[in-house]
């Protein structure tokens, strides 16, 4: 999972630095993620993994950093697995 | 002392009001010279209001914003100049509130500002950026606990009258250019040069000149989150809530001049149907639909502070987007419309139901955020974020 969100991060995050060098917890902001960006990282992994992101969950936390979208998508698979 | 709180609120009111009636005597005066409504704002400083905002135990009355935006209603119905500067003022310290209170140096300076009634300005836009404010070029430089700023700011409102500045850049010279920092400059710790001039068709008294900012403070003065974080949990939804507060006031007093024209003439002719009856009927209804958006993007705003995830979620960014869209168009055909039933009266400048001023000055809403902007903004965070269906939500 963590490969692809950084796949997906490298084609449409519009960063001016590489993905490579940016720690799982570094800050996507500060990084240059702009919020039309992040908005088009958000289609290509509900794309990827097939899932949407419900209301509550998009906000600016849910996105900051690589480890944060990962625990994002976890927990959207995990309440389908209960679901 | 009256500690109830119902009290409180007429008091605020009548002091908003007392700044209301000086603004109005001079609101004419001050949009034909395009000048500062410095006795509007002196006016402000006696009654106290520039630190309503800031909480009690700093020296302020810790009120709502839903009690700061009746205020920018009531001043916006006599000048929406100095209505406008009370607005930005406020926004100013909405942030310092919600991201200062932990920091020693603001929490002092919030106290300055409501012991000596500080007007405080905001320098958040730069030339070459495209007027997104959530970039910069300029960066701060930090050096043995000083900080250091050149900006090239296309738009300083008020800038030369101001107190004090908050003023964005990039946080340090490698940033990116969405990585931005808020400093507070006291007056004697900058200079201003002046490169434009701002003389425009309305907002004429909030002399929004451009210019080259140079300062030099102690670094602790720099804000410490991110202005990402600043502009999403306080600034644009003040923003967007205050001006449109004004912006109301705007149309109501347009309106009130309208049904004073229509009175007018049904006093004159009772028994008959004065022209412009229906028309005002139609107004009232528009009024109220512009009321209740703000008044509902007002409550999902106190509700929402606290809750830092809701303040930063998509959902309360389209719906404070949608309350800034909404009151900056619909306020214009109101007014237009009461023009249309003063006439030639509303026409003319000088006369009891003159509404080119209104009018003027009402056009600047769609303008300041492009409203363009932020329905692009919006439409593309539609993308993902699903459009409420309820009712009561």
């Amino acid at each position: 999972m963590n490969e692809t969100i950084r796949t997906l991060l490298a084609k449409l995050g519009g960063l001016p630095v590489s993905v490579d060098t940016i720690a799982n917890e570094g800050d996507l902001y500060a990084a240059g993620l702009s919020s039309f960006a992040s908005v088009q990282l958000m289609l290509g992994l509900e794309e990827a993994f097939d899932i949407e992101f419900p209301d509550h969950l998009l906000n600016r936390k849910s996105f900051a950093s690589i480890a944060a979208i990962e625990a994002t998508i976890q927990s959207i698979l995990e309440d389908r697995k209960v679901a | 002392m009256d500690l109830s709180a119902k009290p409180q609120e007429t008091h605020l009111k009548s002091r908003a009001i007392r700044v209301a009636t000086v603004a109005a005597a001079y609101a004419d005066d001050v949009d034909k010279a395009g000048r500062f409504p410095r006795e509007a704002i002196e006016e402000m400083k006696a009654v106290k209001l520039m630190g309503i905002m800031i909480p009690s135990e700093l020296g302020g009355e810790g009120l709502s914003t839903s009690e700061i935006a009746e205020v920018c209603t009531i001043i916006g119905q006599a000048c929406a100049s100095s209505a406008m500067i009370f607005a930005m003022h406020q926004i100013k310290v909405s942030s310092l509130v919600s991201h200062g209170h932990e920091a020693e140096w603001h929490r002092e300076f919030m106290r300055r500002v409501a012991t000596e009634q500080l007007l405080l300005g905001s320098a958040t836009t730069e030339a070459g950026i495209g007027g997104n404010m959530r970039n910069s070029i300029c960066a701060i430089e930090v050096k043995d606990g000083r900080c250091y700023l050149e900006k090239d700011a296309t738009v300083i409102s008020y800038g030369i009258d101001c107190d004090a500045i908050l003023i964005t850049s990039r946080s340090h010279k490698d940033a990116a250019s969405s990585d931005q920092v808020m400093t507070v400059f006291l007056k004697d710790q900058y200079t201003l040069e002046r490169t434009q001039t701002w003389d425009t068709l309305g907002m004429r008294g909030t002399c929004s000149d451009g210019f080259i900012f140079k300062g030099e403070a102690p670094a602790e003065q720099i804000l410490p989150q991110p202005f990402a974080e600043i502009a999403a949990q306080s600034m644009l939804a003040s923003a967007h809530l205050l001006w449109s507060s004004l912006w109301y006031g705007i149309a109501v007093d347009a309106f009130a001049r309208a049904q004073n024209f229509v009175r007018a003439a049904a006093r004159k002719s009772p028994g008959t149907q004065p022209p412009g009856l229906v028309q005002l009927a139609e107004m009232s209804s528009q009024l109220q639909v512009v009321r209740a958006n703000i008044v509902n993007g007002l409550q999902a705003f106190e509700a929402a502070r606290k809750d830092q995830d809701r303040l930063s979620s998509m959902g309360f960014a389209v719906a404070m987007n949608n309350v800034k869209i909404a009151s900056s168009e619909m306020i214009l055909p109101i007014i237009n419309q009461a023009m249309r039933i003063c006439g030639i009266l509303g026409y003319k400048n000088g006369t009891p139901y003159s509404l080119g001023r209104h009018l003027r000055d009402a056009h600047s809403a769609e303008l300041m955020i492009s409203n363009d902007r932020i329905l692009a903004n919006t439409s593309t965070m539609l993308l993902v974020h699903k459009q409420e269906t309820g009712l009561l939500g």
